[in-house]
């Protein structure tokens, strides 16, 4: 049980991932590998109960993503809801469907702020460097995003298949007009945990992107703001992942499971509440699956006793699973963790390999889903 | 460009300031985040209207709390605020 004293503040965050569809193939998305078995999409309905519920709760902003949101033909009903309910509404979007007459419509629905982020595969990358298809498509976009008075914010995954690219990404932002740049280093989950070995940058690329980065920020002058994350395996101290477990996120799948994070699912021992079943208030304050991670409580050695614990509350849940197969084990990204070679392994591999793998590049798609299912035996 | 008494300052672009009573406070929210505003930060920006001019805004803050002498207070908030792009004139 949660004493007063202990009772999270409101989750704040409302993620509402409308759909695992996806015109695109991108080798690190981090929706999970198993997406393809899970096809049973929330109602309208249901997803307006669930707007109403978490604003009750305090929710503030919400996130409509997805895989491609533009694929749900409900979503400008969804964001006039939750406009009027007082959220602020953020939509992240590749671009892929939004067009003239829908941008207009969700601008009319009182949409507050669209994410642009860039459609990745090797073949778009290069497509995109290249000025070619994808370039015309982002232009078109970030064009009617200007004309309807939103700020340009673009996001971009950065791996090791783009990141000796980082002069030519950055340069196309800015001549797309880009406010607001997040170059984000991909995280090692999902799909991009299966492509890890292709993935993974070494130091040294990591180094010249940052410092590429920071010659443009120089030059930019402030016309565009950059925000470049670095990828947690180059650290020796965990993230706070997520803010703290359950602490300010609420994500809700397109299935209507209600997770701390997108990832969570993978964790084992742990039933996830589906809003279909459960109030959002219940899901937040009294459900296993938000309470377990809550805190310090849960934690083992070396994380219980660490002066530090407050600070990241022990990293990653999934990070700690996938690596050493136990979930309260400390984030192996910390340099106190005994698993911490893990990681130094991975990062060394990175440095010897030159980014080649015996496992083959694994693009997001159904079937590919599909066969990754039945190989992790759920 | 800081204020003055004549600015005539407005919530800035792609914020939004409101009431939250699950946290019993103002808060400005803006792309993917929040500012939680204290009481007096949330009594000047509700004033910000893109009407009312800083010495109209400094007049009703005085009334509304009985007080005297925060004209350089409120400067000192819109320039600050300014800078966070929370406000624009």
């Amino acid at each position: 049980m949660v004493s007063a004293a202990q009772r999270p503040g409101p989750p704040l965050w409302l993620l509402a991932e409308l759909t695992y569809r996806c015109p695109l193939h991108c080798v690190f998305c981090y929706n999970p590998v198993d997406f393809a078995t899970r096809e049973h999409e929330l109602s309208t309905d249901d997803w307006l109960r669930v707007l109403r519920e978490a604003r009750e709760q305090g929710s503030v902003q919400c996130g409509f993503s997805g895989g491609e949101p533009m694929l749900r033909d409900d979503l400008e009903i969804l964001v006039a809801e939750a406009h009027r309910l007082g959220y602020y509404t953020n939509l992240l979007t590749s671009g892929v469907g939004l067009t003239e007459a829908r941008i207009a419509a969700l601008k009319e629905a009182g949409l507050d702020h669209i994410q642009l982020s860039f459609q990745d595969s090797t073949r778009e990358v290069n497509d995109f460097l290249s000025h070619t298809r994808t370039f015309e498509l982002k232009e078109k976009v970030a064009a009617m995003i200007k004309a309807h008075g939103y700020p340009m914010v673009m996001n971009v995954v950065i791996h090791r298949l783009n990141i000796d690219h980082m002069d030519r990404i950055i340069g196309m932002a800015d001549e797309l007009g880009a406010e607001y740049l997040e170059l984000a280093n991909s995280q090692y989950y999902s799909w991009a945990e299966v492509n890890r070995e292709h993935l993974l940058p070494t130091r040294e690329q990591i180094e010249r992107a940052e410092a590429i980065t920071a010659r443009w920020r120089e030059k930019l002058d402030g016309r565009m703001r950059i925000f470049f994350v670095v990828p947690d395996y180059h650290e020796r101290r965990p993230k706070r992942c997520m803010n703290g477990w359950g602490n300010v996120f609420l994500t809700v799948t397109p299935d209507g499971t209600a997770l701390p994070c997108h990832t969570a699912r993978m964790l084992p021992g742990l039933e996830f509440p589906n809003v279909r079943d459960m109030s959002v208030h219940d899901i937040w304050y009294a459900s296993e699956g938000f309470n377990r991670y809550r805190g310090t409580g849960w934690m083992k050695e070396p994380c219980a006793s660490c002066d530090e614990k407050e600070k990241d509350l022990g990293g990653c849940r999934c990070q700690a699973y996938m690596l050493t197969q136990d979930p309260a084990a400390a984030d192996p990204v910390c340099a106190k963790s005994p698993h911490h070679h893990l990681i130094t392994d991975a990062v060394a591999l990175a440095e010897r390999s030159g980014g080649r793998s015996e496992h083959p590049l694994v693009f997001r798609g159904p079937a590919e889903s599909r066969r990754l299912a039945k190989a992790g035996g759920d | 460009m800081s204020a003055t008494v004549d600015t005539i300052p407005a919530i800035g672009r792609g914020f939004r300031l409101q009431w939250e009573a699950a946290q019993d406070c103002h808060v400005l929210l803006y792309p993917e985040g929040m500012v939680k505003l204290n009481q007096s930060a949330g009594e000047i920006l509700k004033r910000c209207d893109g009407e009312r001019d800083v010495a109209g805004i400094v007049t009703d803050l005085e009334q509304a709390f009985g007080a005297n002498g925060l004209e350089r207070d409120v400067l000192a908030f819109l320039d600050m605020a300014h800078q966070q792009k929370w406000v624009q004139w």
